[in-house]
Order: structure tokens, then sequence, then C-alpha cells
């Protein structure tokens, strides 16, 4: 015993010691940290990258914009690139936490579809590019559930036990003030209240608030019906042919993910490296195929390899289009609101 | 006998008098060996904690402040959950791990030495995994439902309420996104931390005591309650320690098994620093009010106990 | 007068078959040929594959087992000194060191871990430092010192005292004293500490959680962060091979162990019979 753990001890610390050793050869130009959000990307593109251009990306994933931010505000982190949502840039944006591209090394800027650039979020252009976009819907098994049109499903007795629901504030609000028939973007206290008071009386029903843990729920008959995006309702579609998808009558949010470059990052030439390199119209399109999410890049659209039904829901028509609204940034009064609200409901 | 000397003569202090200046310098070399760590623990316990105190006690401007702890009312349900639930799985662990120490110290050695072995075994393997191991189990289509649907425990329900009109026919049992759940959740994580330190003391129970117990006429009942059960007892608030604090601020396993529906001060906690909900120091100021609650369990527990419970375990 | 304790020793295997039985499943879901973790379908190797082709994990693997190693190793060295040192302090200094010692084992550890970042972002702000390894590791020694000293303190007392004086009369200094007589002395506490130390620091997930920062990540920190995605029985593969890698180590050291006890037994033996 007394000689056996010794050994023991030497052969864990040999093995831990020189595990690694030898990484670093095949990436020779650095590294660059990536914070996206989860199962929002291509992996083999990751790999393509690094053999690519020989730097390392250091990958890691969020759940949510909210979540996203505290870890970036606590500090102590180091992030190149950052791919939030729309409405969180612009936050970003006034709090002074990003960096201006240089787009000469983002020559790929110019594919992107014209209808993305000079959003609200980012007017002049200067701070991100477009990665995603999508929309927001309801996902759920019509044998369950029945056939679904409105955002009430999510809020029916009838279906107890069997929904899901956002886990991020900004979401969640989103669909209760949307089923109110209120702008997502509201400041109005007594509509951010009614839609607090409808989220309460939700809570009971629900199976559970998620963001990705979603993807096993809905595919394995978990749960039946829950709000999510409709790159992911096309993931899920491939496991379980049963789920439908449906943009609710009262209308749904569409977001524009974008990619950012931190202020204070360290590797910024190798992330802008890497933001032209995902805007490629190549990887773009290889990125949208394997995670649903519809490309802002100008060309996919045509040379997609897509069947119908996944294109109608990449590309939904101008009317379905015309019923969902973008999120925008909010005071901070209101962001303030938010976070308490959230925290109480939770509780 | 020579021990008491030995000792009274290293209790020397600086005002005392010495022998010799090499016995004075050689008691402090001996003691400088701790000043490094001493040191250390300064920097990174003590300060840590002064500066939980300091980011509860300011706002986010940095003004002195008690506006963290004035919306606390609004988080008592947290609170309360929070300990019931730790509770609740103490006394679960308690009722299960006491009898079952005490069989295992009944064992002969080389038995004890394999169950034991049998007990840490889980410890071993990552807790996350472990509660991970409960969702397919407890889920709605996870094994336990996927049984009772199999051999037709849910149709035998619906049809006893087949004549009542309003009734939804279940298709399974609501086991996972409970309390019960998470309660399982902390049972199954802490179980060996409440039956290692008790069968650790048990075992050192000197037999005779017990035989002169028996010889004088108890049954086994009352050597129980009235020999091994008072002689146990530092390990049981071993064992209560090691449960109770980790049970009360823990979040994976309110976050694995009840996917945010049952909310716990963990949860709470790690909401304000890396979740959703931005805010340091509302989250020192609750982690504060939890170090403070878990002090006064500690000391109501040492009332009862007699010290040095953390070796028992060792 | 040997009593049957069936009553007990039933309730007890039920207990065991609580505690393993979860684990049972995840080890035979790690086999399964679909995604599921529910509905058994075939037999495979795949998830173990993916699991080696995954970066991710691998590393992860390889900075826990880093960490904890350099951890432990350098908390034996502080923490033995520091027992030296404590048992050698007066009682009124001792205490007092001894409970403070103490509060990484007790208190939460979510506490530690949001401490320990409010303390590194604080001075790493003002120094410009990021949460890395080096915080990782430091998060690491500071609780798995406590670990030796409660491990090593009973030894130290268990000594006894004239050894010191036995040693210094044969010609010892201070410093050979410690290091050829003490130390083997309370080995088997610094060693059984060693291991507490090792085994908490690789299981630990809140602490590493909140002070590794983005640039590192350990085993605990990813499987967290599986279980908020898509889980996929990589996770399953995981917990087999960290039970069979368990359940091998603590078999070979029950079998030394037991063989080392024949051996006294058989020692013990042949000493009674020649006296």
């Amino acid at each position: 015993m007394k000689k056996t753990i010794p050994v023991i001890i030497c052969a864990v610390m040999l093995l831990g010691l020189f595990a690694g050793c030898g990484g670093s050869s095949k990436t020779p130009n650095g590294v660059v940290n990536v914070y996206n959000w989860g199962e929002y990307i291509d992996t083999n593109l990751i790999a393509q990258f690094e053999s690519e251009t020989g730097i390392k990306v250091n990958y890691k994933t969020f759940e949510s914009n909210e979540q996203m931010y505290s870890v970036l505000k606590q500090g102590g982190v180091s992030y190149d690139v950052i791919i939030p949502s729309d409405y969180m840039i612009s936050r970003l944006i006034s709090e002074d936490m990003l960096a201006a591209i240089d787009f000469n090394n983002v020559p790929n800027y110019s594919l992107i579809d014209d209808s993305l650039k000079n959003e609200a979020y980012d007017p002049d252009n200067l701070y991100s590019v477009p990665y995603m976009w999508g929309t927001t819907g309801i996902i759920y098994d019509p044998a369950i559930v029945g056939e679904v049109d409105s955002w009430e499903a999510l809020f029916d007795e009838k279906n107890s036990g069997n929904i899901l629901m956002f886990d991020n504030s900004r979401d969640a609000m989103g669909i209760a003030l949307k089923y109110l028939g209120y702008s997502i973007n509201t400041t109005d206290e007594t509509e951010l209240n009614k839609a607090y008071e409808l989220l309460k009386a939700q809570k009971p029903l629900l199976q559970g608030y998620v963001m990705d843990q979603i993807f096993d729920k809905l595919e394995s008959g978990e749960a039946a019906i829950g709000p999510y995006y409709a790159g992911d309702y096309l993931t899920m579609h491939q496991d379980n042919p049963n789920l439908k998808f449906c943009i609710p009558k009262e209308g749904s949010i569409v977001f524009v993910d974008a990619m950012c470059v931190l202020k204070d990052a360290q590797n910024k030439a190798n992330a802008e490296a890497f933001i032209n390199f995902m805007s490629g119209t190549e990887q773009s399109m290889a990125n949208a195929e394997f995670i649903g999410y519809t490309s802002p890049n100008k060309e996919v659209k045509d040379l997609i390899d897509v069947d119908d039904f996944t294109k109608a829901i990449m590309y939904p028509d101008v009317a379905t289009l015309a019923n969902c609204e973008a999120y925008i940034n909010l005071p901070q009064e209101t962001l303030d609101y938010y976070d308490s609200m959230w925290v109480k409901l939770k509780s | 006998m020579s021990r008491n000397t030995q000792s009274v003569r290293s209790e020397k202090g600086i005002g005392d008098s010495w022998r010799t200046v090499k016995e004075f310098f050689e008691h402090f070399r001996k003691q400088s060996f701790a000043y490094p760590y001493v040191i250390w623990m300064g920097l990174f316990v003590v300060i840590p904690i002064i500066l939980i105190g300091v980011y509860a006690f300011t706002s986010a401007e940095g003004t002195f402040t008690f506006g963290n702890f004035s919306g606390m009312i609004d988080y008592a349900p947290v609170f309360g959950r929070s300990l019931w639930l730790a509770f609740l799985a103490t006394v679960m662990c308690l009722l299960i791990g006491y009898p079952v120490a005490l069989a295992i110290s009944r064992m002969s050695p080389k038995t004890q030495r394999i169950m034991l072995m049998l007990i840490m075994l889980p410890m071993w393997i990552n807790f996350l995994l472990r509660t991970y191991a409960w969702m397919s189990i407890l889920e709605n289509t996870g094994l336990i439902n996927r049984f009772f649907a199999s051999v037709g425990v849910f149709d035998w329900i619906n049809g006893l309420h087949a004549a009542d009109l309003h009734y939804t026919p279940i298709t399974h049992f609501q086991l996972i996104n409970t309390s019960g759940a998470v309660v399982l959740g902390m049972v199954y994580n802490y179980l060996p931390f409440m039956i290692l330190p008790i069968q650790s003391v048990i075992v050192k129970i000197d037999p005779f005591v017990i035989e002169a117990a028996e010889d004088l006429g108890a049954n086994s009942r009352t050597v129980f309650r009235k020999i091994i059960f008072p002689l146990s007892l530092s390990g049981v608030i071993s064992g209560i320690t090691m449960v109770f604090v980790p049970a009360v601020s823990t979040f994976v396993i309110s976050k694995l098994l009840s996917n945010g529906t049952v909310m716990l001060l963990g949860d709470l906690i790690e909401m304000q620093f890396t979740g959703a909900a931005y805010n340091p120091h509302l989250g020192s100021a609750i982690s504060l009010i939890m170090m403070v609650i878990v002090i006064i369990c500690m000391s109501v527990m040492s009332r009862f106990g007699e010290g040095e419970e953390q070796a028992v375990v060792m | 007068m040997k009593k049957k304790y069936t009553g007990g020793r039933i309730f007890t295997a039920l207990t065991y078959v609580f505690l393993y039985a979860p684990i049972i499943v995840l080890i035979v879901f790690s086999f399964n040929s679909t995604k599921s973790r529910t509905i058994w379908s075939g037999f495979t190797l795949n998830w173990y594959k993916e699991l080696f082709n995954d970066n991710l994990i691998m590393s992860s693997l390889q900075t826990t087992l880093t960490v904890s190693v350099i951890a432990s190793v350098v908390a034996a060295v502080i923490g033995t000194f520091a027992a030296i040192g404590f048992y050698n302090m007066k009682k009124k200094w001792r205490g007092p060191l001894l409970t403070v010692n103490n509060i990484p084992v007790i208190n939460a550890d979510i506490i530690t871990g949001v401490s320990l970042a409010l303390l590194f972002i604080s001075a790493g702000a003002a120094l410009g430092f990021q949460l890395g390894f080096t915080t990782l590791l430091i998060a690491h020694i500071s609780f798995d010192v406590p670990y030796i000293i409660l491990s090593v303190m009973p030894k130290l007392y268990q000594l006894d005292r004239n050894l010191f004086e036995a040693a210094q009369d044969l010609g010892c200094t201070w410093f050979q004293t410690v290091y050829k007589v003490i130390i083997p002395e309370i080995l088997p506490g610094i060693i059984n500490g060693l291991l507490i130390a090792f085994t908490m620091s690789v299981d630990d997930f809140v602490i590493s959680y909140f002070t590794a920062g983005s640039s590192v990540q350990t085993l605990s920190m990813t499987i967290y962060a599986m279980t908020r995605r898509r889980i996929s029985p990589e996770i399953n593969a995981i917990s087999t091979l960290l039970f069979a890698v368990v359940l091998i180590l603590l078999v070979i050291v029950n079998m030394r162990e037991s063989r080392q006890h024949k051996v006294e037994i058989k020692k013990e033996k042949m000493l009674k019979g020649l006296v």
C-alpha cells in the first residue's frame, strides 16, 4: 500500500502533465477566443478554420444574451469574438464594450445582403458583421396539443405539464407582450406588469424554463410544446418528423445575431480573420445547412441545397416577416425592471 | 507523565524566560513553518470573505447602502424553500444513513472495508454525472415511467376514473421538475457523507462497553438508546454538517432535476454573478445571509457535539 | 452470542442498490446505438469513439488532471509545514488559525467560488491579469490545504514528543529532525490528505466554474456545459470510463492492503510461534 499509492500518483501526474504537450505545433499563429450561442455552429468549420489559418479556436458557449452580458460585465474573461443578438449589440455599443472592426480585414462583408446592413442596432455598420438571422415561433407535437396558431397554446391549462418556456427574460416577456398585443419593446409599466402577471400564471403549467435543453425534450417526446427559434426547429424536425412549427397570428420576433469584437480583445487580427472566414459563401452556407438558421450572405439563398419545406421556414414570406418585430435595446430603467422581475418570477 | 512536562515546556511564549537564546529562536523557527500559509489564508480565505461583505453593503455606484438587503423579503420564498429542502434531505440521509452505518459497523473488518469501498466508489464519479443519471430515470419518458406504462399502471389508474367526465387520462407520473426530485438528488449525492462519519465513530465504540451493558441486563433497544447513539453523536453531527451545508447551497441539482422551476439559494446567487441578471451586490448580500445562516446552524450543532468533527471524516 | 442482523443487512443492500442503480443505467446506455437515454436499441461503441475525438473533452480532462495534481502536491507541501507550525504554536494562536483554516471546508462552495472570483476580478482589474489557469490553481490550492492540515494534525498529535528530543540528542539539527524524523512519521497522514485533496480537486465544479475564466475548462465544467445543451450519450461514455478507472484503482489498492494485512498476520503468527 505504501508503495502503490506513490506509484499511482506518479503515473497520474505524468499522464496529466505530458498529455497535452504538442498541441501548439499545429496552430502556430496564436489563438482566437470565440463566445457563441450553444448548438450554433458546424464544428467542422472550426477545424477547417484552424487548419487553413493555423489559429487555434477556443470555443465557448453561452445560453442567452443576458448570461453573456453578465459574464462579460463581471470581468476577468478574455473573449475576442462574441456573437450576440441585435438588441444586445446596441446595448454593448452604448456601453462602449465593442471595438470598431477594421473592414479591410473582413472583405467578405461585401457578400452580406444589403437588407441586413445599416440596421437599427448598428446604424453605421462599425461594430458587427451579421452571422445568422431567423424567426421565433412555437414548436409543437400536434398529436398531443392539436393544431396551434396562437401564443395562447403556451398558456393553456390543457397543455399543462407539457409546456416549455424560454429561460431568458426578453424572449419570455416578448412572448407574453405579443400575446397581449403590445410591442416587445414597450417601456410602459402597466403593459410590462400585465405581461409579468401572465408569466407568473403560466409558471405552474410549465415543465421547465429551458434554452438548448429543449432539443432533447421535444425530440424525445418528454415535452410537447415550446417556443424556440426556426433554425432549431429544423434540426429537431430531422430527429422527430412529427414536430411542427408555427409563427403565431399575434405576431412574433425576428432577430439577427452578429459577430462582434470586444474592445479589450487580445487577438483582434485573429478575431477579424475568424469573422471573415465565417462570412464566406461556402462557409456560411455549410453553417446554415447544419444549424438550420438563415444565412445573411446574399449568394446563399440561391445556392443552398435544402428541400422546399426547409427553405420555406428558412426564408419566410414577406407577409410573415411583416408580422415579426425586432428587439431594440431598452432604457436602463426598463432593463433593471426586467432583471428584478425575472428573478422574482423564477423564485 | 513525561508528556505533560514536555507540553508545559513547549507552551512558552515570548514573555516567559528562556533557558537559552537557542531555544527562543528554535521555538519561532518551528512556528515559522506556518507563516507562509497564514499569509496565504489571509489573502485567499479572509480577504475574499471581506470582499463579499464590502460588495453586500455597497451599491453599483460604490456608495454604502443597506439597499441590497431591503429587497430581501422578495426572496424569502427562496430562502424558505432552500432551508426546507435541505432539512428534508438531511433528515432522510440520517434516517437512511444511520442504520446502514450501524449495519456496516457490525460486519467483519474485511467485509467492512469492501462495503466502505463500495460507498466511496460513487463519490469518486463526478456528481454532475450522478445527478444527470437521475434525469434518465425520472423523466416523463424516463425509465420509471416507461416501466409503469409497460406494466399497465396508467391504464389501470385511468380505468378507475373512467366514469369521471372531467378526468384527463395520465400517461406518466410527474417525477422530475418537482421539489421531490431535487430532494432525491440531494439525498443521492450526499448520503455517503452521512454514512462514512457515523460508521467511523460507531466502529470506535469500545465493544466491552456494550458487553458490560448487556451483562447489566440491557436489551438491544436500551443498548442502542443509552450507549451507541450518544457515543455516535459526534459522527452524526459531522454527517449533518456535511449534508446540510452543500444541500442548502447547491444549484446544479436544482438546475438539472427541476429545469429552473425550483429555485434555490444557489441558483439565486449564481444568477447574480454569471447568470441572467447581473448584480454582484445583491448576490453578495444573499451570500452573506447564507453564511450567517450556516454559522448559526453550525453553532447550534456544536452545542450537541464535542468539537473536532471534521477530523472524524479523515 | 452472534446476532443475526438480517433486517439491517437487507436495508443496507437496498441502499447500495439505490446508490448504484443510476450509475448502472448510465453505463448501460453508454453503449446504446441511438441517442436515447431510456430506450435500448442495440449495442455500439460509437459514443466512445466520439468521446476520444472530442478535443474539448480531452483538453478539459488534461486541465483537470494537471490542476488537481499540482494543486494537491503544492497543498501537501504548504499544508504539512503549516501543520507543523500550528502544532508548535501556543493554543491561543492555534485555535483561531485552525478555525480560519476550516472555513473553506465548512463554507458552501458557491460562496468560496464567488468570493474568490470577486477577489481575482478586482485584483485582476487593478493589476491587469485575467481569470485563467493560475487563478484556477490558486483556488484549488486554497481549498485543498485545509484537508491536508486536517489529515496531518491528528498524526502530529500522535507523535511521541520524545522523538524531537531523541533526534536532537543524537546530533540532528532542527531541519534534519523535521525531514528525517518527523515527516516520515506523519507520512501516512500526508498521503491520506493528498488523496483526499486530489479527489476534491478532481470532483470540484462550483469553485472552478467561478474562477477558471474563459480560457480554461475543467472536466466538470465541460460536463455541465454539455448538460445545458443537446445531451449526447458521450456523457454516459465519460461516466463509464471514470467508473472503470476508479473501480480498478480501488480494487488494486484493496488487494494490496489485504495482501499486506495477510503478511502482517503471518508475521504475528510466526512471532507467537517462536515465543
